[in-house]
């Protein structure tokens, strides 16, 4: 049943997570105190590549009823797209850029360009998502209450169709991110009020007539004769997007080892095992600089969540140096190609729509979902491992898998 | 038909209505309309792109010349962009944010252009002090073609118009500027009160305006430049202000420099009985030197003032005197509870970097660095 001892499935020490924390926080000021020109240019020329793309797919599109303008258009205005919802609105909202001091590229400012308004994504995203990342039944990301992620989560028979809500919630991304923002499993749970719903729901329609006026109605408008073409152009660029936003997040936290947690963790956690839960919950995917690029920096998704609002810019050479605390601690760190982590992802879908009792792997040693009781020895547990006799090495979590899987380590 | 107008006007000009404009607000009509298609941005975050001044969404100018006036001071003239009114008075102070090593710093300083229709270019007159990160940078190291911030000039250090008959101006170092601004507006107009100008500085190289003062104190008979070099003199004392200016009782007192001369003249004209025609521009707040040490915090929108030891954070702060202040996390993640900083300094608790007014901050994770000022 998830994660409730931490430091036990780590096999930590409560002093070594206490260093590792330390280690974490002196990256975090390394970082902080080396902010300068350098990332505000990169930033700067983001947006402004970003802006220019979005000017020219609106100008090529004057030209829709041609071929070549139509999809020229349709590919500058995607990329626009994505581009501002991860590498801008996404990472500005999260505070990253506000060290600049600029109203323009800061958090309290920026509105971005989806459905999604950018006052309930910060509670829904930054506030929640990142401070009870995958503690189940706090983390409403876990699933976003339309499918079941975990076998932590109960099976209910709705849940059947738990491979064509995925289908359904990719291709409708934007729109789905926009509803996430009514709490619709608090509202369930009676934590929140109809009246209170029905607020959410003014705000998030009036952001939503802003962006279909814009894509549906203005620009079509505008190309006169074209706007058939024009229309159809603005839709398929949206759907570029929402496709490529929902691989990324999907990538960064349901792949095979992003770990799930209990409520009794979360509530007897420290500030350092915070940390040690972002590391373990999280996964990452195989990036060049482009497609880091476009996906916000988001394939370094373990660094994003040890350090949501430092710049995206420098996610890349944090990750070594957290690379290189996991092999010093004998961490797991979560990593694949774009399309493993996908596969794994969709198989752990596609799995979960069944009831439990049709499932082979117990909620503590599941793809998906571990606890500590996975290493539960004939004895009892385990405790840590220690020191390899022979090269003095630590032998932690990462081994502790590792000789699960191989057979050298046999459990109850 | 006249309701449906301004209500299709209201609606064409919704999206831009917090716009500042630099002549009328309909300009923003046009930019409504247009922000239809480039929501959730406006236009000029695109026409920004082409000419950095094509922006109102930010007021903002580029420098166009620094001409030194002393050896540590210089004046920077400026052509400011969409959106800033020319309609400023003298002795008024403008907001001033330049970009160093990526990071916007903000500080104000008194204009010395004046106002005047169809004459655009702003100036204003800095002196490099050796604690004064900013105004070294101003004074040194700005490229003209350097896109600047800029904040609505405000300030009540301004001189009635008509104004008054007799009039006494004491000014030190670089408080000079706003009275500058002055004398040079009422000279423009055609304006000849009764002037009696104090003015101190080390010494003569360190009189910024010195030409103009002295061309001043020349052709003009009501204009009379009385010159303290303090390495030669000493500091003028006010006590004494009567040898120099005889009537001074008279005179409608404007007053400008280091808190020490403030605080000796708010002094003696409270003495006097004459505190209603005094007249102060003070510039600095005064910093606490260890700071984190907590301070009264004022929220300025609800009106409420505490004071705080350095350990409660501002947060707490606010929702202590009954606040509704926006939070999150509480843990300096999720940037709900970002508000700007008005004035003063607060601290971090994470990294323990100071900040200053013009900043935003996470009020989660901020403290009181002796007084400070929160927008809410």
């Amino acid at each position: 049943m998830a994660i409730t001892d931490i430091k036990r499935y780590a096999h930590l020490t409560e002093a070594d997570v206490e260093e590792l924390s330390r280690e974490l926080d002196a990256i975090r000021s390394d970082i902080e105190e080396s902010r300068g020109e350098r990332d505000a240019r990169y930033i700067r020329r983001a947006i402004g590549l970003q802006r220019a793309l979005a000017a020219g797919g609106r100008i090529a599109l004057f030209a829709s009823r041609n071929k070549v303008a139509w999809v020229a258009g349709t590919a500058m205005l995607a990329l626009a797209k994505i581009i501002e919802n991860m590498e801008l609105g996404h990472n500005i909202i999260h505070g990253q850029w506000d060290w600049m001091n600029d109203p323009e590229i800061h958090s309290t400012e920026w509105e971005w360009d989806t459905t999604s308004p950018s006052v309930h994504w910060k509670k829904s995203h930054n506030f929640i998502h990142h401070k009870y990342t995958n503690v189940v039944g706090l983390d409403d990301d876990i699933g976003y209450g339309i499918m079941r992620l975990t076998r932590d989560q109960r099976w209910e028979r709705w849940m059947i169709g738990n491979p064509v809500y995925n289908m359904l919630l990719g291709t409708l991304f934007e729109w789905g991110v926009a509803l996430h923002g009514v709490e619709t499993t608090k509202y369930r749970k009676g934590e929140k009020s109809m009246a209170e719903v029905r607020k959410d729901l003014r705000i998030i329609g009036k952001k939503i007539g802003k962006q279909v006026g814009k894509d549906y109605i203005v620009f079509p408008a505008l190309t006169g004769p074209n706007w058939k073409h024009t229309l159809g152009a603005n839709a398929v660029a949206n759907l570029i997007r929402n496709y490529w936003s929902y691989m990324v997040i999907f990538c960064g936290h349901f792949p095979d080892g992003a770990e799930k947690f209990t409520r009794e963790e979360f509530e007897s956690e420290t500030q350092a095992e915070w940390y040690l839960r972002q590391m373990l919950g999280s996964a990452n995917f195989h990036a060049g600089p482009l497609m880091a690029f476009m996906s916000g920096n988001l394939c370094y998704q373990i660094e994003h969540h040890l350090f949501p609002d430092l710049p995206s810019n420098r996610y890349a050479e944090i990750a070594e140096r957290v690379r290189a605390l996991c092999d010093k601690y004998d961490l797991p760190y979560t990593t694949g190609s774009l399309g493993r982590q996908y596969w794994q992802s969709f198989a752990t879908i596609a799995k979960l729509a069944l009831p439990d009792k049709l499932l082979r792997a117990t909620a503590d040693d599941a793809p998906e979902t571990h606890s500590e009781l996975k290493f539960r020895v004939r004895e009892g547990v385990r405790e840590s491992f220690g020191q390899d006799p022979a090269t003095g090495k630590r032998r932690g979590l990462r081994t502790a898998l590792r000789e699960m899987t191989s057979g050298e380590l046999v459990t109850a | 038909m006249g309701s449906r107008l301004r209500s299709l006007t209201r609606w064409s000009m919704a999206p831009a209505r917090d716009v500042d404009t630099a002549l009328t607000p309909k300009v923003n009509v046009l930019r409504g309309l247009a922000a239809r298609a480039t929501t959730p941005l406006l236009p000029d975050d695109y026409l920004e792109l082409l000419n950095p001044l094509w922006s109102a969404r930010e007021l903002r100018g580029v420098v166009v010349e620094v001409v030194p006036e002393t050896e540590d001071s210089a004046t920077v003239h400026i052509k400011p962009g969409w959106g800033l009114s020319g309609n400023y008075r003298p002795g008024q102070y403008v907001g001033i944010g330049l970009r160093v090593d990526g990071r916007w710093h903000w500080r104000s300083y008194s204009l010395t252009s004046t106002p005047r229709r169809g004459k655009k270019l702003l100036s204003i007159t800095v002196k490099a002090t050796p604690e004064g990160f900013l105004s070294t940078h101003l004074v040194n190291g700005v490229a003209p073609g350097t896109v600047v911030r800029l904040a609505a000039p405000k300030g009540d250090f301004a001189l009635p118009d008509p104004p008054p008959g007799k009039l006494l101006f004491a000014t030190a170092g670089s408080g000079i500027t706003p009275v500058m601004a002055m004398l040079r507006s009422l000279r423009r107009r055609g304006e000849r009160p009764d002037i009696v100008h104090i003015h101190s500085a080390p010494t003569a190289a360190d009189v910024i305006f010195y030409d103009e003062l002295r061309q001043l104190d020349r052709d003009e008979p009501n204009y009379r430049l009385h010159l303290v070099l303090t390495q030669e003199t000493g500091h003028l004392d006010l006590g004494t202000l009567g040898e120099v200016v005889e009537d001074w009782h008279d005179r409608s007192a404007w007053i400008c420099g280091p808190s020490a001369l403030l605080d000796s003249a708010e002094h003696v004209w409270e003495e006097a009985g004459l505190a209603d025609a005094l007249h102060m521009e003070r510039f600095t707040i005064a910093r606490t030197d260890k700071g984190g040490e907590g301070g009264t915090v004022r929220f300025e929108i609800s009106d409420k003032t505490i004071d705080i030891d350095g350990a409660t954070s501002l947060l707490e702060a606010g929702e202590k005197v009954g606040i509704q202040m926006p939070f999150g996390c509480r843990m300096g993640i999720c940037q709900t509870c970002v508000l700007p900083l008005d004035s003063g300094y607060v601290r971090d608790f994470r990294s323990g970097d100071e900040h200053g007014a013009g900043d935003r901050i996470n009020t989660c994770v901020s403290t009181a660095s002796g007084d400070c000022t929160l927008k809410i």
